[in-house]
């Protein structure tokens, strides 16, 4: 009977595929202060960082799960003086490995002590193609010190992907972006619209651009598309607010995606920590395989059995699993809820709603001042997003 | 590019293929992204290393594999590479 129970369990877990991407997100400390940052706005409130020792046994067991791509992110990954031996461990190991930096603290030395450690790529942020814009969106005086950040990274013979977040303020500049990331000789460009998690929720009507500006940002990139082909390949993330159906959010969850947190939580997406009555599995306590295949915080929303109408009958389920979870819980108050992006959610009006106040003229942050990112703010806000 | 039996193919250079035996399969990584070959793109891809033409890749897949007239598919092969810069 014992074996069989066991037979049994081995099957379901065998369907799970493994995690193929691990995001290590080493730190939440940050030299910069943007307004639309993805952490949680109460970052400042979370435990003790995880110690060298730590990242190379949550590296080991996900490798041997079949994860294959890393990222190092965070807040900044190289505030973390042990960025070059985690990074070592990792390429040991026969990860994929990817840094996403700021570009703040990438000296000579340092960039050239990464070669060594064998990371393969570094996707360096760009706030904006203008000092200003760039400088202010940041609260910080970087924009200088990223086009230094880009040649040492091209000195050294890394593919780079140039990532911008697209956002009211900066979407009509869309064209001076793409020119930056062809000066610096990117071989990919993210424009990754804003998703309002984090401090970007907090500042999220200041933040969405309005319909006409969205559009014409589409517009501009694909005719730079057409006109330079594929030497430098540009991907455009659609704000899902402008959509009627949801995303397919983390291609699934607990499907390929595992994001371990400076404090060690495990979680299925970088924002789900902020769901209520759902405890993440630590890695100080528990092991990866264990997380990943046993866990309530990994089992909960795989698939399709735990839908609500109107996704459990939903033609198209399988095809976006019902989008957000987060996004569920923080504009439907439910993170079993469908997306409310979906037009079929009940609480759609709530982005509708969004949406509308986004096309009234002018700049909205003249009105509600954006909030930056920052321990003073995250401690005052002290709440997830 | 057009591939003849002289071209000398390499895996481009922010292309890595490796083997993964959690997907019995080998597979293609590139920046935040990853493509798993099937067996004839795999030992097709593994053989790009810089040094062997494509003659040389033929005749090697042809023994290894034990069977001929296998060119053509892999000259096919190539060109779809190269146009996805799998290949240079």
């Amino acid at each position: 009977m014992n074996d069989m129970a066991e037979a049994g369990a081995a099957q379901q877990t065998s369907k799970i595929g493994p995690p193929f991407w691990l995001l290590a997100e080493l730190t939440y400390r940050c030299p910069l202060h943007c307004v639309y940052c993805y952490n949680p706005v109460d970052f400042a409130s979370t435990a003790e960082e995880l110690s060298t020792e730590d990242w190379f046994r949550v590296l080991r067991e996900a490798r041997e799960l079949g994860s294959v791509q890393c990222g190092f992110s965070g807040g900044e990954p190289m505030l973390r003086d042990d960025l070059e031996l985690i990074v070592a461990e990792a390429s040991r190991l026969g990860y994929y490995t990817n840094l996403l930096t700021s570009g703040v603290g990438l000296t000579e030395k340092r960039i050239a002590a990464l070669k060594e450690a064998g990371l393969a790529h570094i996707q360096l942020s760009f706030q904006d193609s203008t000092r200003e814009v760039n400088d202010f969106l940041s609260s910080t005086r970087t924009f200088d010190l990223k086009r230094r950040a880009a040649d040492m990274i091209k000195a050294h013979g890394y593919p780079m992907v140039m990532n911008c977040t697209i956002h009211r303020h900066n979407i009509d500049h869309i064209e001076a972006i793409l020119q930056l990331a062809s000066d610096i000789d990117a071989e990919y460009v993210e424009l990754a619209n804003t998703q309002y998690y984090g401090w970007a929720q907090v500042n999220r009507d200041q933040l969405l651009p309005s319909r006409e500006q969205l559009e014409r940002a589409e517009r501009i990139t694909n005719e730079w598309r057409a006109k330079h082909g594929n030497k430098m390949k540009l991907f455009f993330v659609v704000p899902d607010y402008y959509e009627t159906r949801p995303k397919k959010c983390m291609n699934g969850w607990g499907n390929i995606f595992l994001t371990i947190t400076p404090d060690g939580k495990a979680l299925p997406c970088h924002t789900a920590r902020m769901l209520p009555g759902l405890e993440f599995p630590s890695v100080r306590d528990m092991s990866i395989r264990e997380i990943w295949y046993e866990s309530e915080g990994f089992n909960r929303y795989r698939g399709t059995g735990w839908m609500k109408e109107p996704c459990s009958s939903c033609p198209e389920k399988e095809k976006d699993f019902g989008g957000c979870r987060c996004q569920a819980y923080m504009v439907a108050n439910d993170p079993a809820a469908a997306d409310p992006v979906c037009d079929k959610s009940p609480f759609h009006h709530k982005i509708a709603e969004a949406v509308a106040l986004a096309q009234q003229p002018g700049n909205p942050a003249q009105v509600k001042p954006l909030i930056f990112r920052g321990p003073k703010e995250s401690l005052e806000l002290n709440r997830p997003f | 590019m057009t591939i003849t039996t002289e071209t000398v193919p390499k895996v481009g250079r922010n292309f890595r293929i490796q083997w993964e035996s959690a997907q019995d399969a080998w597979v293609l990584l590139y920046p935040e992204g990853m493509v798993k070959l099937n067996q004839s793109a795999g030992e097709i891809l593994k053989r790009c290393d810089g040094s062997a033409c494509v003659a040389d890749i033929v005749a090697d897949l042809e023994t290894t594999f034990n069977t001929q007239g296998l060119e053509g598919d892999v000259i096919g092969f190539i060109e779809l590479a190269v146009q996805q810069k799998w290949v240079e």
